[in-house]
């Protein structure tokens, strides 16, 4: 499985590998860890001529806290956010989604940048950038824009950046005091696997140890052309008090949401019918850390 | 074309000159001769050919070599002090670990990598360490057990 042989440049700033974006127009691919990209190269599904590796570029690098936000750079790796302190409270749904992904071999290379370029529709860290509310901020020649994590996803392995745009980093509000978020991923072995259903669940709570919920957002992997958000369910649950009778409802608003394929993991209507279990597991274990003395019986 | 590698392995210093689309598996494996990391998938699905770079287990086998330009990588070759074998590859051969030997300097890798971070792990720790390297014949109850009895090892000699 040998490389078709390219050029390759590891430029050390963002202007710099911008300009080379541009000269190589059409014939380059941005590299970082590699865990998606080389392999593509492998099979022999892309052969770039040019490959720009961003890993030597020190600001794609930095997880930092500005300003009401968490600002994690393209190339941080799912390793770091695995372990980063800052991502503790409303973030701890991110660190906790990275852990999912592939192995620690995998983790140690691959960015969240890759993982958010790739578009997989079952890639780990995309439900919780949905339900955080990320902002994916690029940059180009021309300038810079913001991409609202909604509009981010624009089909199976496609994302909205231009040719001539880099991921410059991934902007993630600071989360209202009260909420709790749970990641739920489900395959058939438990490392080394692409979800064939998952869902990560943020609900902010009315108050200090109340039941009732203000806002929540659901963000589904794996079970439509791309990532996405289960609106009417959140809807439903809004100003609801999580108990068992309304966590089953949501299900059903959110197994009525998606659009899952059959293929070689599993059947859509095993998909459609495991994205409702996830999800009524992910509100219940919000339940039992929040009010403990609601939740009868003992669950995942 | 080549492009200029300067890269530490072992604790060794080599200055090469490989061309763009080696991985680190192929440098190591063939400009250095290091023939202790093994090609099992090519895919980064199998862990084979997992060595540590800057400490860390990665899959060489989906590393642009280049990109490792003035990084330190271990192999299993690393590994030994003063013809002496590390604690970890005496435990897997007590232990029966190892059967064709394949998976074995990626299994020890991941372990070491891991036992650096967390010298006291549980048993469902050291599996969760070692998701990410496969094996299809020894098995990985004695591979488990093997990791367990560093740690134990390291207790009664501190």
């Amino acid at each position: 499985m040998r490389l078709k042989s390219f050029k390759f440049y590891s430029p050390s700033s963002l202007g710099e590998a911008l300009e080379l974006l541009k000269q190589n127009k059409g014939n380059a691919k941005l590299l970082a860890g590699g865990t998606d990209l080389v392999l593509q190269m492998k099979r022999k599904v892309v052969t770039p001529e040019v490959i720009i590796s961003l890993l030597e570029i020190d600001e794609l690098r930095r997880i930092e806290k500005v300003e009401g936000a968490l600002r994690v750079g393209a190339t941080v790796t799912h390793s770091t956010l695995e372990n980063s302190e800052l991502l503790h409270d409303g973030f701890q749904i991110l660190s906790s989604s990275a852990k999912k992904v592939g192995s620690p071999q995998v983790r140690n290379r691959g960015t969240l940048g890759g993982n958010l370029c790739n578009a997989s529709p079952a890639a780990d860290t995309s439900p919780a950038m949905l339900v955080l509310g990320a902002q994916v901020y690029v940059v180009s020649q021309e300038g810079e824009r913001n991409i609202p994590i909604d509009l981010f996803f624009t089909g199976p392995g496609s994302c909205a950046i231009e040719e001539a745009e880099i991921l410059k980093d991934v902007i993630i509000p600071e989360q209202p005091p009260e909420t709790l978020g749970v990641y739920l991923k489900l395959g058939r072995r438990r490392g080394m696997d692409v979800a064939l259903a998952s869902v990560a669940v943020l609900v902010m709570f009315e108050g200090k140890g109340e039941a009732s919920i203000r806002r929540c957002r659901i963000g589904l992997g794996s079970v439509s052309p791309t990532p996405i958000r289960a609106k009417r369910a959140e809807e439903f649950l809004r100003g609801r008090v999580l108990e068992e009778k309304v966590i089953q409802e949501a299900g059903e608003y959110v197994q009525s949401e998606c659009c899952p394929i059959s293929d070689i993991r599993a059947s859509a209507e095993y998909r459609k019918e495991m994205v409702r279990v996830l999800c009524v597991r992910a509100m219940k274990q919000l339940m039992g850390v929040r009010c403990p003395n609601l939740l009868r019986g003992k669950y995942e | 074309m080549r492009y200029r590698l300067s890269l530490v392995v072992n604790g060794e210093k080599h200055e090469l000159e490989v061309p763009a689309n080696r991985t680190l598996l192929d440098v190591l494996r063939n400009e250095l001769g290091l023939k202790g990391t093994k090609l099992g998938c090519g895919t980064g699905e199998c862990g084979a050919c997992t060595v540590l770079l800057e400490g860390e287990p990665v899959n060489s086998c989906l590393v642009i070599a280049l990109q490792t330009n003035g990084k330190s990588v271990v192999t299993i070759e690393g590994l030994s002090r003063d013809g002496s074998i590390h604690a970890i590859q005496e435990a897997f051969i007590n232990h029966g670990a190892i059967q064709c030997g394949y998976c074995t300097p990626g299994m020890i890798l991941s372990a070491k990598a891991f036992l650096d971070r967390n010298p006291n792990p549980t048993e469902e720790e050291i599996r969760e360490a070692l998701i990410g390297n496969l094996c299809r014949c020894t098995g990985y109850q004695s591979i488990v057990e093997a990791i367990k009895s560093v740690r134990r090892q390291r207790d009664n000699e501190n």
